[in-house]
């Protein structure tokens, strides 16, 4: 499997998009997070991995704001964003999925993914209202591009079906075109590869791939290490809230501390 | 690698743009039976009947509750943007129904302001009786929010018994009816030979404005842009925001929209009582307009107008019962919620006669290059798993037991949890 890793000239891909440097959440006395350094590029895929209750998901709503980190700071394409509210940072360009799925339940496939055009579509209350030539263009284009992206992720079932109605695999694919539809320049998925058969996670692997390929910087949390180390460029390794290792998947397999972490593990679960 | 061919690459200023989609859709349906033409056809039979019947009936009495019942329908389609769009259980709705109809009844009976002189004001006042109230209370979830709904609209009940300005608790009478340059409704008009007097033109007003245009608005916000953030921030709210929807601004847009449908409402029920006073915005209302609109059906635009006729209509048809009929009335809700808990025309509901649109047709992937090449790639592994199954079961019993108990540890317990 090693001959499939990537090379490790990641970080002379692209531009810089993501900074996180010392960031740190606390609830209460357990520190979820202590300390959390890495960097993402364009066109770059970092998987953040770690046992179960490692803080991955924690530092995950960090980033995106969903969480107020009690240190550190987040940088993104330049600017601070560390303590910024989700909905701004989104449009700025950072997506993410989330790891129990959460679609808009009583809405259709295709407003799922319309929901994430919202900050730029240019309508207003009156258009609506009147529907004036400008919402009749403004919503096509939306209804075209959200079908767009409902192709790009493999989406195969019926748009305008609800997402409940649809099954586990292809929920998947809709949340990830959703956030896709936001237009991110960075794109961060919580465990993905969750409750996928083999067919269905090598379809994820090669869709990460195309993301990558349009120049999005990924972010990836995963328990699948076959996918985890395929996919990746670099890896991030949390253990307890603290970063253990990061490097290319080689060093990472490698590391003794991770070995220790996942071994260790086991007495938790 | 992925097929490069398929999406251009990113340009170092801009973001990525969407790709074309890959297959086209099947066409929407048409003709009379396709559902969206269809209901757009009932409602157009609804108004039309609404505008015919006073030439089949012109009893005051049919006229008048008719009227108040169509206000009921307007009043109810702005709670729904509300509780049926955002999501947001307003318990003091009644408020700005209340601050629209004292805003045209004090500009017209101190100021001698037309009624649609006063309609800008009234706009206004809703827009900021939305920010006012909205504003703070938006911050808060759920119950937290119907809690201090139900006091603001104490709260405007109150204020308005205790001002002067309003009246005190005698209120304010003598609203004029409306009037156009010069004209107006209590002139009466000839048309065809027929006379109509006040009332009747009233009532037209009020199908036009009520049925006609607040009905078709509120309906159709709920398919564009705003309609989307709002059933977004109701169904998740976390997950919006993620999608770059500002929550609070959502839910603020909603509590103000629905407040000018409130505050217009308001305005014409001034109108057709001719009085106002603080006993008509009581909390009793606020609760029958609720109950319009959850047992109509929440979110639902036919839902909410059986629902408001439902409950303006239901204690005048059972007014025989005299003392009983209210007890009637609760005995009907309770079997209506019984047997039709998601309201009486849910949401999502379709007529089963309706066409129904054509199964997606099952499209072929074999052109697409990245999805053939990962199914060769699943294909390849799921091999190989049999492979290496095929040598486990070579081993002696005891070890693929030790072995299984191991996988067992190590599998992701979310994973399991997923699968269930």
């Amino acid at each position: 499997m090693t001959d499939t890793v990537a090379p490790a000239t990641a970080t002379a891909r692209g531009e810089l998009l993501l900074r996180v440097s010392g960031l740190a959440v606390q609830f209460g006395g357990i520190r979820a997070v202590d300390g959390l350094s890495f960097d993402v590029h364009e066109g770059e895929i970092v998987s953040v991995i770690g046992p179960n209750g490692a803080g991955k998901t924690s530092a995950f709503n960090c980033i995106t704001g969903f969480y107020r980190p009690t240190g550190g700071t987040v940088h993104f394409g330049g600017d601070d964003i560390t303590r910024i509210r989700p909905s701004t940072i989104t449009k700025r360009g950072m997506s993410r999925t989330f790891q129990n799925l959460r679609l808009f339940r009583d809405m259709s496939v295709l407003d799922n993914v319309k929901t994430a055009m919202h900050s730029r579509l240019r309508e207003n209350v009156f258009d609506q209202l009147l529907h004036t030539p400008r919402y009749k263009r403004a919503e096509a284009q939306c209804t075209q591009d959200a079908r767009g992206w409902l192709d790009f992720v493999g989406f195969r079932g019926d748009e305008e079906l609800f997402v409940t109605q649809l099954p586990y695999g292809e929920q998947r694919r809709v949340e990830i075109a959703r956030a896709l539809a936001t237009q991110p320049r960075l794109l961060l998925l919580d465990e993905p590869g969750a409750g996928l058969n083999h067919q269905e996670k090598a379809e994820l692997m090669a869709l990460i791939r195309r993301i990558r390929d349009l120049g999005v910087g990924i972010v990836l949390i995963e328990h699948d290490m076959g996918l985890v180390m395929e996919v990746s460029e670099r890896i991030v390794v949390l253990n307890f809230g603290k970063e253990i290792a990061d490097g290319s998947p080689a060093e990472i397999k490698a590391n003794p501390a991770v070995i220790e972490a996942y071994l260790g593990a086991e007495e938790d679960e | 690698m992925a097929d490069k061919n398929l999406l251009p690459r990113l340009d170092r200023l801009t973001r990525i743009t969407a790709p074309q989609p890959l297959f086209s859709r099947p066409r929407p349906l048409s003709g009379l039976l396709a559902p969206q033409r269809f209901m757009g056809l009932l409602g157009l039979a609804l108004f039309i009947g609404a505008l015919v019947l006073p030439f089949i009936t012109a009893s005051p009495y049919i006229i008048s509750i008719l009227t108040s019942a169509f206000i009921y329908v307007m009043i109810a389609m702005g709670l729904n943007v509300v509780v049926g769009y955002a999501g947001l259980l307003d318990l003091g709705y009644i408020a700005f129904v209340a601050v629209g109809a004292y805003t045209s009844g004090i500009l017209s009976t101190t100021l001698g302001f037309t009624m649609l002189e006063t309609i800008p004001f009234v706009v206004l006042a809703c827009i900021l009786a939305g920010i006012v109230i909205g504003g703070p209370t938006l911050r808060l979830r759920s119950d937290y929010l119907a809690i201090v709904t139900l006091g603001f609209g104490e709260i405007i009940r109150i204020t308005a018994t205790n001002l002067s300005i309003t009246g005190g608790a005698s209120g304010i009478h003598g609203i004029p009816t409306w009037s156009f340059f010069g004209w107006s409704f209590a002139d009466g008009a000839d048309l065809f030979g027929i006379h109509f007097n006040a009332k009747i033109l009233f009532y037209f007003f009020v199908v036009i404005v009520a049925l006609g245009l607040a009905t078709v608005g509120a309906a159709r916000l709920a398919n564009g842009k705003l309609g989307r953030a709002w059933k977004s921030v109701r169904d998740d709210e976390d997950a919006s925001e993620a999608m770059g929807i500002n929550g609070y601004t959502a839910k603020l847009s909603a509590y103000i929209i629905g407040a000018v449908w409130g505050g217009v409402a308001g305005s014409l029920l001034a109108t057709h009582l001719s009085a106002i006073s603080p006993p008509s915005f009581e909390f009793l209302y606020s609760a029958l307009i609720l109950m319009a609109v959850v047992l109509g059906g929440m979110g639902s635009t036919p839902g909410v107008i059986i629902g408001a006729l439902f409950v303006s209509l239901a204690p005048e048809l059972l007014r025989e019962f005299s003392e009983w009929r209210y007890l009637l009335f609760g005995v009907l809700l309770v079997v209506v919620m019984i047997f039709r808990p998601a309201g009486l025309w849910p949401a999502n509901f379709v007529l089963p006669f309706l066409k129904r649109r054509p199964a997606a047709e099952p499209v072929s992937t074999t052109n697409i290059p990245w999805a053939q090449q990962a199914k060769e790639e699943a294909e390849a592994e799921q091999e190989e798993i049999e492979r290496m199954s095929a040598v486990t079961s070579t081993v002696p019993d005891s070890i693929p037991d030790a072995v299984a108990g191991v996988n067992a540890i190590s599998d992701n317990p979310a994973d399991q949890e997923e699968n269930r």
